[in-house]
């Protein structure tokens, strides 16, 4: 009898306050958007946890791969001088 | 490997270099589960594959790294958190039903407004922790199917009945109690997705457990018929609370290999005796005693002692044969049920509604800022 009509995935993003972006909160399953926002709300935001909310259906969701990670993300590995670390500084040289 | 140390980086401001990685993994979708497991490989180098993802696997969780749901894991490991979560999903729920037994007749708006403060935000527990089951791979609808048809199992405590108002304050106090003993190490535990749940569960636990203490508190303080009330409630409630850290480590199937994946950090008597030693004193404050004569301080081993529990009550009650087995998953049938229609009519006005031209603010995105 409880056909099995279960509700697509949604994950929630929530800013927790003007000034900052928004981050991954979790998940929860709705029938629409508008009802997802409503549940998101209950949800993660019961003690003010949050001043905005986005709902993104988790099936919009393109992810890298975790096994290509090294290769994918190596690029970044071997160009240490893209941090300011990277320079040395004489002693005393300020505002630098 | 400086790159692996990012992964449960949620500062917004992280300046190293591979931190963009951390928001992808955090994705739990089914489709990107299937992804995963459809990949290619060529039959010949499948044995030395697997062999280096178990070694990637055991690597990281030696080195207290998080395990994130599209990283490979073993069968067994996904297969034992599967239980564990949906266990601990399925008591969130059915916890709220020994309690909600008394937001009618709570003895104030102030106890009562609180009383459904606390079933919702357990409510929420389950929610979470059901989002954090399917990045497994299964699905809702199959967990809640397994807790209706007792293939898979919820807490034995909230299979006891809540006879007086003075229940609600014992529950706040030593089951909370209790379960924030045994949740606040799950926050450091080795798969991602539980520990942020756990995170998130752990700091609205706090208000449950303080609410419970300051009624029992009032209780205690108040006419003798309410100071009785209070003691007869920690008298039924603290010995079922002591068996919710499970079975003692030498009976214990699942613990030694939890312990080993770091899913649990700490042995059951370990956690046991841990929630003893906090609960003395706390007793001791609210004006009451604990059912145990054998309980007292031991010097030398630096904790306190206690009397032997009834580990028969604990399989009895496991087993079905509790005070409110029956009762508890009657109700939560009942209640799924009775709500087929209200998801049935949700999903068809939704699909009415996808069909039809859209005037919501979604149709006006402006790249980031639909804020
Ligand atoms: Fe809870
Ligand atoms: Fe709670």
């Amino acid at each position: 009898m409880s056909s099995s009509t279960e509700w697509p995935l949604w994950e929630i993003f929530v800013r927790s306050r003007r000034g900052l972006s928004h981050t991954h909160a979790g998940s929860l399953h709705a029938p629409d958007a508008e009802m997802a926002l409503r549940n998101a709300r209950d949800l993660y935001t019961r003690r003010s946890e949050g001043v905005s909310l986005w709902v993104v259906p988790a099936a919009a969701i393109t992810a890298s791969s975790p096994d290509e990670k090294d290769s994918f993300f190596e690029p970044a590995g071997d160009k240490p001088y893209r941090h300011p670390t990277f320079y040395d500084i004489p002693e005393g040289v300020k505002h630098l | 490997m400086a790159t692996r140390r990012t992964i449960e980086s949620n500062e917004p401001n992280d300046r190293s270099g591979g931190s963009l990685r951390s928001r992808g993994t955090e994705m739990a979708t089914a489709a990107a589960q299937k992804a995963a497991e459809t990949e290619p490989g060529g039959a010949g180098s499948t044995a030395a594959r697997a062999a280096e993802q178990q070694a990637a696997f055991d690597e990281a969780v030696a080195a207290d790294e998080r395990i994130e749901p599209r990283d490979w894991m073993p069968d067994a490991y996904r297969t034992s958190l599967i239980r564990q979560i949906a266990q601990h999903a399925h008591s969130e729920i059915i916890g709220m039903q020994p309690e909600a037994n008394w937001i009618t007749r709570a003895p104030s708006l102030r106890r009562k407004a609180i009383l459904m403060a606390k079933a919702q935000d357990e409510a929420g527990h389950g929610l979470y922790l059901y989002s954090a089951a399917e990045t497994l791979g299964v699905s809702r609808d199959e967990l809640l199917d397994k807790l209706h048809s007792g293939r898979q199992k919820y807490s034995s405590i909230f299979n006891y009945p809540t006879l007086t108002w003075a229940d609600v304050g014992a529950i706040g106090w030593l089951v909370d109690g209790a379960a924030i003993t045994n949740q606040v190490p799950l926050c450091r535990c080795s798969y991602g997705p539980y520990a942020r749940a756990m995170i998130r569960v752990c700091k609205e636990e706090s208000f449950h457990q303080r609410q419970g203490y300051e009624s029992l508190l009032a209780l205690s303080r108040g006419t003798q018929a309410q100071h009785e009330m209070a003691q007869d409630a920690v008298n039924r409630w603290w010995w079922p609370s002591l068996m919710m850290f499970g079975p003692p480590d030498e009976e214990s199937s699942h613990s030694e290999q939890s312990m080993t994946w770091k899913i649990k950090r700490h042995s059951n008597d370990e956690l046991r005796q841990r929630f003893v030693d906090i609960c003395v004193p706390q007793a001791e404050s609210l004006g009451l005693t604990l059912p145990d004569p054998d309980l007292k301080w031991n010097e030398a081993r630096g904790h306190h002692d206690f009397g032997p529990i009834d580990w028969t009550e604990f399989w009895d009650v496991l087993k079905g044969n509790g005070p409110c087995n029956d009762q508890r998953i009657t109700q939560r049938r009942r209640a799924h049920e009775e709500g087929a229609w209200v998801r049935e009519a949700a999903a068809a006005y939704a699909t009415k509604q996808a069909g039809a031209p859209r005037a919501d603010t979604a149709a006006t995105a402006h790249g980031e800022a639909t804020a």
